[in-house]
């Protein structure tokens, strides 16, 4: 019997075209007849434009364009509108575009932007959001109060702050009396990058009845066309968006930017076709960054290690503009006391306007830095009450029965269990073995440990469709809007529709792009919901077209539907399995022997949304963010040279509640790929600003990532607690493997030192700092 | 993308590149010899250079070689750095061509390219630094032959219109007791924070430093301290450090204070390594 | 010697395994010029400044990051890219070992490792650290990419009759 697809460490759909370089991607299309657009960027971070000067940049031959902010003055964004895609009147990051100039050959479109003058002003810089924070300090946007924008995001006029998201759950005074101790810890982690390989890059086409084609390397292609509709003000029917294999985005091609670029250039040059490409320098300091964030929290737990109280500042450095960083700091809020029972919780998560690049989701959206700050504290408390710190955190465990802090009741389906991954975590890693230990000389092993939890906090009518084509030799086509970044949803989706059709997985087809056209839609390719969205809506297609294919067979066969099973490629009698039909009969209608057929082709339609969500309450934080939470427990040991404090990772550890594992080999590499993104951005990764907020490593030279060898030893497990609402149980699991890793790593340093380490990047510089100031 | 156009030449020996380059000097060309061209690339597409016309020199054979000719060891200036690792006529300075990019980038970044660049480090030059290599340096005015000391100070010291032809070292000096640390913010690739190539010649402790301030060097006052039998090690580094030629370098990839606390590491290691060999 | 006083210029290469004769604007990288005008797309812009290795080709068997050479320079080579390697070992490992997510980085990785089985095809962990080190891959923790290289390499090294015996 066919129908065990779903368990099955099968290959990726496009593994040949992978391998051998015929994958194609955005920029990989042929470029006849193309105009290409370049950007000019802003030397200053934060500065009045008093004037641009674009006579020498006409000059050059073939400049077909040259368009500034004021040639299109509208304000995008979500859940925010305060970006203008081109500067108007100000700047307020380096790296902002000023300017985009459209020739007929790439080089000279570069040399063009390079030619722009522009006069500026330059207007003091807020470096940090901390600094943002300050009563006294400039003001970034004057305007807030006048930015459209939807529920989601709770601005304050006349600050810095883009939005605040606020916990308030049971009763401070009462948790601080039963707390006997108390610490505090001031975490610090810059903005970063996604450093995708694939450059973010797009192509606009106006064509002439007003129709507008979109190429891009998103992660959003519907969410591009609801917003160039609107932006442009044409029907949303009127937006193509072709979206082909993405390489790579982490969460930074989730954001709309390059494509208004791209349209703005096809509309001055009369609608002509304009391919966009980021330098590799635009992509990381032009284009939409890695959140950072500046938390202060101040935990309290009795004689016996309960945890009573919480008191949390998050302040997320969303950049120049919002864009998601006002999302992700309430959902830093909405899971921000980790996944531990705290039954008293004060949480205030903002989202603060700087003048650095502006931020947009990143991989874990706004956990992992929430994380470092929650589980750093976690050792710290531990240490105080002289606990283990594993037992400190089984202790506090979140369990069903208890309340998230939006006041969510908990249980087994939307929480998982978090105690049998740290148990299992524990087996794993030796943990009864010493957590320290010398090797020789100066080296020093030391393992660290965290939690973690992450809900998705989707938008509540987030949803998805789906299409399921029999073809007339029984194979299937599968037709959905999840874009195939690397993840490997799509080649997942068709484990899923093959386990519930009962048939070879080979035999389910489905394209590598996704075309807004033709394809179901689906929100976005976000939050490690689309096995979830899309799943859910592919099993209802294909049910759909299970009862389609057992009505035609319950006619031919002379059986009730309700009486027939599908499997092995037939539609059979449930009591007499050698009754039935083989499907590629019935697919594309049944014909009788003298002709006459009946039926058609046997497309199933399913779609799904997300329930029973619910807004949060704006003076409470009360409400309902996501359907399920992943959960999980990590570890990292670490071989540190004491005297240089250069060090090693030796081994990385995962177990992580992943309700259902459709594709192993898929899913260990998720948790593994997730793990050293982790790694590397809590071990090097960070943005240089010097005091003027320019960035001072805008290169993969200077700006560091995991090398091949770099890698420790990956230990990875799973627990299988199914969520009910979910196919087949499954949980979210493309972010997970990267939450807890700067936590985990910054635990393992600070076990090995005996130096608080709260500061990202670990360097060893890092480290040697901050063991030189503490004596 | 390099946004300008320039023109490309390629000739097949001394004399044709050096009278290229006086020609197109003097049409305001502003040409610049070409090697591996990484360099050139990198800061062409940044707009930061506009040479006019590159000259190519690698069809010239004598630029090509890797030998010995009677006692020394030539290395023309266009072998690029791979090569000099695969050979391995002289470790030390495998070695350190070995410690410069990557494994790629070192088949195309040449060994003349690596000391002639704009970027601080010029890592290769450190061992003939130490083994008091000599150039072969052409010009419009002919070929000369000079200590390195002459004409790498901070930096290479060309006339305009010379190129480095190649490089000659004694052949006593490939096998001495040597030592190479390089030291990196983290990783394995990237620029250091600190090179230190050392040699001992008649026991005599001789070092080379890229990354610790914004040239490469070799002190003779270090030197001297370091060799200093009346100082105990630690005394040695700390007397070192003292005579730098110039401030500690502070850049994205350290500050200063902790390049220092790097290089006195790196001195302890290196002094100990090179000790009774 | 040919005199070329002009920004374009005509040159002949072999790219996998055919004479081409293409006109070029000397200020173009052979990445650009294999993509835009040979429509051999597997070569990838990762960083156009050398330092990721995703356009990675072979120039005369040698692995060489394609976004720092002009195609000038490649004048009279052979050039190897992806396309051109149709039964590689290492293809077949990366498939074997699903050694990548979104594939941006693989053909550069293939390619170097192609490199390095023709020039060391007995080559050690070190030395294929040393090389691989040159790429980077932002998907994968490497994991996958070492058991696929490995395989490979320590099948090579069990066929070859040791000094040692066994």
């Amino acid at each position: 019997m066919n129908g065990q697809a779903v368990g099955k460490s099968v290959p990726r759909k496009e593994t040949w075209e992978k391998v051998t370089g015929r994958a194609k991607y955005v920029d990989d299309a042929s470029n006849l007849g193309l105009l290409h657009a370049k950007i000019a960027i802003s030397p200053h971070a934060h500065a009045i434009i008093k004037s641009i000067d674009l006579s020498e940049a006409w000059k050059l031959p073939g400049v077909r364009a040259i368009i500034t902010g004021q040639y299109y003055p509208v304000l995008t964004g979500s859940p925010l509108e305060d970006r203008p895609p081109i500067a108007i009147d100000k700047v307020r990051y380096y790296g902002e575009p000023i300017a985009l100039v459209v020739a007929e050959q790439e080089h000279i479109a570069e040399m063009a932007a390079l030619s722009i003058k522009v006069e500026y002003d330059p207007l003091p810089v807020v470096n940090s959001p901390t600094e943002a924070y300050q009563k006294n300090a400039p003001i970034i946007h004057e305007h807030l109060a006048m930015y459209k924008r939807t529920e989601e995001a709770i601005p304050e006029a006349g600050t810095n702050v883009a939005n605040r998201t606020k916990i308030r759950k049971g009763n401070m005074e009462e948790g601080w009396k039963r707390s006997d101790h108390t610490i505090e810890v001031h975490v610090t982690i810059p903005q970063s990058d996604h450093a995708a390989m694939e450059l973010r890059s797009s192509r606009a086409e106006i064509v002439p009845d007003g129709k507008v084609i979109i190429h891009s390397t998103s992660q959003s292609p519907y969410v591009i066309r609801r917003a160039i509709s609107s932006f442009l003000h044409i029907p949303l029917h009127q937006v193509i968006v072709h979206t082909p294999l993405v390489g790579g985005s982490f969460g930074g091609k989730s954001a709309i930017q390059m494509e208004f670029l791209a349209v703005l250039a096809s509309r001055a040059v009369g609608g002509r076709a304009v391919n966009i490409v980021n330098s590799r320098e635009l992509d990381m300091i032009s284009s939409p960054v890695h959140i950072g964030l500046d938390a202060r929290v101040k935990l309290g737990c009795t004689q016996e290690g309960k945890i009573e109280a919480a008191d949390i500042l998050f302040l997320y450095d969303g950049g120049a503009y919002s864009d998601r960083g006002a999302i992700m700091s309430r959902a830093g809020a909405t899971d921000c006391t980790g996944p531990y029972r705290i039954d008293n919780v004060h949480c205030d998560s903002l989202c603060m306007y700087t003048n650095h690049p502006y931020s947009t989701s990143f991989r874990g959206f706004g956990h992992p830095e929430m994380t470092l700050a929650i589980e750093r504290a976690m050792d710290i408390l531990a240490k105080k009450v002289q606990m283990d710190p594993l037992a400190f955190r089984i202790l506090n465990a979140i369990q069903p029965g208890d309340t998230s802090p939006t006041q969510t009741q908990l249980n087994r389906s939307n929480l998982g269990d978090l105690s049998m991954c740290i148990t299992k975590l524990k087996t794993l890693i030796r943990w009864d073995e010493p957590s320290k230990a010398e090797i020789h000389g100066y080296l020093i092993r030391a393992k660290g440990v965290c939690c973690f939890w992450k809900n998705s906090n989707t938008p509540t009518n987030a949803g998805a469709g789906a299409i399921v084509m029999y073809n007339a030799d029984g194979s299937v086509t599968l037709l959905c809007g999840a874009v195939e970044i690397g993840q490997g949803t799509r080649t997942a989706l068709t484990q899923m529709l093959a386990e519930r059709l009962r048939m070879d997985e080979q035999m389910v087809q489905i394209s590598t792009d996704v075309n807004t056209e033709s394809d179901p839609q689906h929100w976005k390719t976000v939050a490690s919901r689309s096995t979830f969205l899309v799943g859910n809506a592919v099993l209802r297609a294909a049910d759909d077209a299970i009862k389609q294919l057992k009505e035609i067979a319950s006619i031919v066969l002379g059986y009730p539907p309700t009486e027939l099973d599908v499997g092995g490629g037939r539609i059979y009698f449930i009591h007499r399995p050698d009754i039935g039909i083989e499907i590629i009969k019935i697919a594309n209608g049944y014909m009788y022997p003298n002709g006459n057929t009946i039926g058609g082709q046997v497309i199933g339609r399913g779609n799904y949304s997300m329930q029973h969500l619910t807004q949060l309450d704006p003076e409470t934080g009360k409400g309902t963010p996501g359907p399920d939470w992943t959960v999980g427990a990590q570890a990292v040991e670490v071989e540190i040279n004491t005297r240089e404090y250069t060090y090693r990772i030796v081994k990385a550890a995962s177990v992580i509640d992943a309700g259902k594992v459709i594709n192993p080999e898929f899913a260990r590499g998720q948790i593994t790929g997730a793990m050293s993104m982790g790694l590397s951005f809590a071990s090097r990764e960070a943005f240089q600003f010097d005091p003027n907020g320019k960035i001072l490593n805008p290169q993969l030279r200077t700006y560091k990532l995991i090398r091949y060898g770099g890698q420790p030893e990956y230990l990875v497990e799973f627990v299988e607690t199914p969520n009910l609402e979910a196919p087949y149980g499954l949980r979210g699991l493309g972010e997970h493997g990267l939450i807890g890793m700067p936590a985990a790593l910054a635990n393992s340093l600070t076990n090995a030192i005996g130096v608080e380490l709260n500061q990202l990047p670990l360097t060893p510089e890092m480290i040697w700092g901050m063991v030189h100031d503490s004596v | 993308m390099i946004p300008f156009n320039f023109e490309y030449y390629k000739p097949s020996s001394i004399p044709e590149a050096v009278e290229l380059f006086r020609q197109l000097y003097a049409q305001g060309k502003n040409p610049m010899y070409y090697s591996g061209g990484t360099e050139i690339i990198t800061w062409a597409r940044m707009n930061a250079i506009r040479p006019g016309a590159v000259i190519d020199l690698k069809s010239i054979s004598e630029c090509n070689i890797i030998q010995y000719q009677y006692n020394h060891l030539v290395i023309g200036s266009c072998v690029p750095l791979s090569m000099l690792t695969a050979v391995n006529l002289f470790p030390l300075l495998s070695e350190t061509a070995q410690g410069v990019a990557d494994q790629t980038a070192r088949n195309k970044i040449t060994f003349g390219g690596n000391i002639c660049g704009r970027i601080y480090y010029r890592e290769a030059v450190l061992p003939l630094l130490l083994s008091n290599s000599r150039m072969l340096i052409a010009g419009l005015k002919g070929m000369r032959e000079v200590s390195i000391h002459h004409v790498f100070v901070q930096q290479m010291r060309l006339e305009s219109g010379e190129f480095i032809v190649q490089m000659i070292t004694d052949r006593e000096y490939l096998a001495l007791p040597y030592v190479h640390v390089k030291k990196r913010q983290i990783g394995n690739v990237g620029y250091p924070l600190v090179t230190l190539a050392a040699l001992k010649k008649d026991h005599q402790i001789r070092t080379a430093y890229s990354g610790v301030c914004a040239f490469p060097f070799r002190s003779i006052e270090m030197e001297q301290v370091l060799n200093d039998p009346m100082l105990s090690i630690e005394a040695k580094v700390d007397q070192a450090i003292d005579k730098l030629p110039a401030p500690v370098l502070t850049n994205t990839e350290a500050s200063a204070a902790y390049r220092k606390f790097v290089l006195k590491h790196t001195l302890i290691e290196t002094l100990s390594l090179l000790e009774g060999k | 010697m040919p005199s070329y006083n002009i920004s374009q210029y005509s040159i002949g290469l072999q790219v996998n395994g055919e004479w081409r004769t293409i006109q070029v604007r000397t200020a173009d990288t052979l990445l650009y010029v294999l993509r835009e005008s040979l429509g051999l797309t597997g070569s990838k812009n990762g960083c156009d400044n050398g330092d990721c290795g995703t356009c990675t080709i072979l120039v005369n068997g040698v692995p060489i990051k394609s976004c720092i050479m002009l195609t000038v320079e490649a004048n009279g080579q052979h050039i190897t890219t992806i396309e051109g390697l149709t039964h590689s070992p290492i293809m077949q490992a990366f498939v074997q070992q699903q050694a990548f997510q979104c594939g941006y980085c693989t053909p550069g990785f293939i390619v170097n490792c192609h490199g390095l089985l023709n020039a060391h095809p007995d080559a050690n962990e070190e030395t294929i650290g040393i090389w691989l080190e040159s790429n980077i891959c932002r998907c994968t923790s490497y994991e996958e990419i070492h058991k696929a290289v490995m395989s490979v390499f320590t099948s090579n090294n069990a066929a070859k009759p040791t000094s040692q015996g066994s």
